[in-house]
């Protein structure tokens, strides 16, 4: 093959060269030799997903990893390493397979379509050389025994002369026609949850809520067709939020679980109704479903100037560091005079660990404290609202703080924390290939079942000899199963004369 | 009750240790006579059609107490399994130490059930010897009390899941002793030794291939099941179906490797060997992926009490 390739160009026959190539290369890329090496090949590929942190599941991760291997990690982002499903040499090999699947399945569904109707060949002359073979003393109708047999075990029968040419298992190639078409509808409604699918992130704190309007969310993705103003016009008020944990035991502290209540509204003018979702049941709107994924604590905060305005009264979200609840917050005031500024730590339970310091054991909030300590100075906005910038920036004093109680600094400022709520985790989903994904799924399971349960195969039955009939049985099997051998031996068993 | 379900598994695991001697003994005593090897039907592969012949071949008393005594302890261990549930009042499939329970389960289930239909006791070597590495991981690194399950763990879908990938687990095992065996049965036949050595207790090269076949086409369609059951619970749970996260990345990994495998048994070129080293990759993917994730990766999957 690759001498006719080679030779083309030079032969100064372009049309036939052109043609030759392209059908060269398209029967190596529909063999299924090909197919196998892209099948390992697409297994190899995955790997480095695994191994680094993905873009798609954990950008800060990246960002570490970036940070603290700066050299290697240039290379590896160039190479698409950090975003490996969706880097364009990952891309290739899935092309790639599917092309030459679709290659592939065609001209067999032609083939199946054509061969399905008509009855199977007639027995070849030398049966012995079959894979599954046996030959057997029998009665002189025999033949018509096989038949019957046959026939009854649903086998297509095809008679001539004395011998018997029968096939099953036509639905093997079916369930694997049906396989291999409805893997191909599943990438592409995998492609199209990527293409018209958007999904979201929102931290709501109790009795706040969000609308499905892009300044609303904390994170958003959307796929290349997705108009981001239209998003579904729902409102949802996160009304209360309630965890419960783990008392006792090896596993105290893990949630057992979460649970909101919303007040949901579908779209303006809609009638408002309330809702509750939880972990594992989303709530479902119209083009978006609404998950619950996690939680926190949110201190409420009241700042009173010297002068006794009030400069600040809101809770803040404080995120969570560990699986008892320890969270860090930070409150900026950029546009006071000098700019003013709070760190804190929010401990559901406090203990002051001799070695760690102030953390929390337990989760809910048994014994809150709130720790804190106030900057003045140039407040700089911007960047990551939950970390706050200490260069430039004089601390003018730490406490800690239980609920009700007030801080007063030197400078007459006074820090009270009021209270605390619960902010719950919301992620947000459209992916309207989903339905599409679900029923290629199922049809993958049931063709790939058919496929490999249901056996294609073949068997003869040539009868000969007049006083002493013996019936020659042979079979083959078209899929790569063993059955044939059961039913030569079967049929062989039926045909064999007994003794007596 | 939880205390039940400890005992009855330190329990099961004893047994399983007699069974793993008797089915040494067993297959060190084993000489297939070698006229009774040979199948009725030309180059068949089939069934032995000779059990009747062999009933007094050396290890097979040794084999049928072993075999036994591998039916106890699975019994056991499925007390163990059940006791735990009912300490937790909930389908007790909630962390790493419970799936190996499972896991250790349907290895030893699909093993019999097999077992029941063709003459395996050469294999219950490999296979208890899973079970009990399984066992021992489980109750020394993977111990953890019985408990409620995290919110995220609440979910039908995620019970058919890990059923299915517990089950699927049992058979991947099997299907790579078949393929070891089926390795070392081949070479030594290329280089006409199988009659000594280990590879004379082996069942013919062929037949080998075909029980190593016919176990990973039984199993890629629940396997392709479980991958997709816990698809569903992903999207209930997350509202992804699929994110490539390390522990569906090396689930993928799995099963393309095994497409791998099928392919190759009908590929000229790629048949035997090489398909039965595609087979041993794919066992390694599932490895991999039932323990490496959990250990070194983190990931959504990975809350699981280790
Ligand atoms: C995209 C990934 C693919 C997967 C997961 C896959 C999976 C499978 C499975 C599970 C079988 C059943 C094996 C058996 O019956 O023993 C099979 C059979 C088959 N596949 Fe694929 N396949 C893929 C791609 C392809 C491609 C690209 C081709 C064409 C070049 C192809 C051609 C075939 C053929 C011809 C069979 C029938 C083999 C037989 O009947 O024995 N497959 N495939």
């Amino acid at each position: 093959m690759t001498a006719t390739v080679e030779r083309a160009p030079s032969t100064g026959g372009p049309k036939l060269g052109v043609t030759g190539w392209l059908r060269w290369g398209w029967r190596t890329l529909t063999s299924m030799r090909t197919a196998l090496v892209l099948l390992l090949l697409l297994a190899l590929a995955s790997i480095p997903g695994s191994v680094f942190p993905q873009r798609g599941t954990d950008a800060a991760a990246v960002e570490d990893y970036l940070a603290a291997n700066p050299g290697v990690g240039a290379w590896l982002d160039r190479f698409g390493m950090f975003d490996v499903f969706a880097a364009p040499w990952f891309a290739a090999i899935y092309l790639l397979l599917c092309v030459s699947l679709v290659g592939c399945i065609i001209p067999r569904t032609y083939d199946f379509i054509k061969t399905s109707r008509m009855p199977p060949p007639a027995a070849p002359s030398r049966l012995g050389r079959m894979p599954a073979y046996a030959e057997v003393a029998c009665a002189e109708d025999a033949l018509d025994t096989a038949e019957s047999y046959l026939r009854n075990s649903n086998w297509r029968v095809r008679r001539d002369g004395n011998s018997l040419a029968a096939e099953k298992g036509y639905l093997h190639e079916v369930g694997n026609l049906l396989f291999h078409l409805c893997f191909i509808f599943l990438l592409l409604a995998v492609a199209a949850g990527g293409l018209f699918g958007w999904s979201a992130k929102v931290i709501v704190v109790e009795g706040n809520g969000f609308t499905g309007s892009l300044t609303q969310f904390d994170s958003f993705r959307k796929g290349r067709l997705v108009n981001p103003d239209q998003i579904a016009p729902f409102s949802v008020v996160l009304q209360d939020f309630t965890a419960s944990f783990q008392q006792s035991g090896q596993q105290r502290g893990a949630p057992t679980q979460f649970e909101a209540t919303a007040e949901v509204t579908e779209r303006p003018g809609a009638p408002t109704v309330t809702e509750q979702f939880s972990v594992n049941s989303p709530l479902v709107l119209p083009g978006v479903k609404v998950f619950l994924t996690g939680h926190g604590y949110a201190p409420e905060i009241k700042i009173t100037a010297a002068d006794g305005t009030v400069v600040y009264d809101d809770p803040v979200v404080f995120l969570p560091r560990d699986g008892n609840l320890t969270s860090a917050g930070v409150v900026k005031l950029p546009d006071l005079d000098p700019g003013f500024a709070l760190t804190g730590l929010f401990l559901p339970t406090a203990t002051i660990d001799p070695v760690q310091g102030p953390i929390s054991t337990f989760p809910e909030a048994q014994n809150p404290m709130l720790f804190l300590g106030a900057f003045t100075g140039d407040v700089k906005t911007g960047g990551n609202v939950y970390r706050l910038d200490t260069d430039n920036l004089d601390r003018i004093g730490t406490t800690s703080l239980a609920p009700g109680q007030t801080w007063e600094l030197p400078d007459g400022t006074t820090v009270e924390f009021t209270g605390f709520r619960d902010f719950a985790n919301v992620s947000l989903a459209h992916d309207p290939g989903r339905w599409l994904a679900l029923v290629a799924a199922g049809l993958v399971i049931i063709g790939v079942s058919m496929s490999l349960l249901l056996h294609r195969r073949r068997v003869w039955v040539r009868v000969s000899g007049q006083p002493d009939t013996v019936a020659e049985v042979a079979g083959l099997s078209k899929s790569g199963s063993g059955r044939v051998h059961d039913d030569v031996r079967e049929i062989s068993a039926l045909l064999e004369k007994s003794e007596t | 009750m939880a205390q039940l379900s400890n005992a009855a598994v330190y329990a099961a695991m004893l047994v399983y240790t007699l069974a793993l001697f008797a089915f040494a003994a067993s297959l060190a005593a084993r000489r297939v006579p070698l006229a009774a090897k040979q199948p009725v039907l030309v180059g068949a592969p089939g069934e032995e059609a000779s059990d009747a012949a062999v009933e007094d071949e050396p290890g097979r008393r040794s084999g049928n107490i072993a075999l036994s005594l591998t039916w106890l302890a699975t019994v056991l261990l499925i007390a163990g399994f059940v006791f735990r549930g009912m300490a937790a009042g909930r389908f007790p499939l909630g962390n790493m130490y419970e799936f190996s329970l499972g896991a250790a389960i349907a290895v030893a289930l699909v093993y019999l059930v097999a077992a029941s239909r063709s003459d395996l006791r050469w294999l219950g070597v490999w296979v208890v010897g899973a079970v009990l590495l399984t066992l021992g991981v489980a109750v020394t690194l993977l111990y953890t009390e019985s408990a409620q399950l995290v919110p995220a763990l609440k979910s039908w879908w995620l019970v058919i899941h890990v059923s299915a990938a517990a089950i699927s687990g049992g058979a991947f095992t099997l299907s790579a002793g078949f393929i070891g065996a089926y390795l070392i049965r081949q070479r030594a036949e290329d280089r006409g030794t199988s009659d000594r050595g280990l590879a004379s207790r082996l069942p013919d090269a062929e037949r080998l291939d075909a029980l190593a076949y016919r176990t990973i086409a039984f199993v890629f369609p629940i396997w392709t099941f479980a991958v997709i059951a816990g698809a569903i619970w992903a999207e209930n749970a997350w509202g992804r179906y699929w994110g490539w996260d390390p522990k569906e990345t090396w689930a993928f990994i799995t099963w393309v490797v095994y497409a791998g495998y099928l392919h190759a048994r009908s590929t000229a070129g790629w048949k035997g060997r090489k398909a039965a080293v595609i087979g041993l990759i794919g066992f390694a993917a599932f490895l991999i992926n039932y323990f490496g994730v959990n250990f070194f990766a983190s990931g959504l999957h990975s809350y699981s009490g280790v």
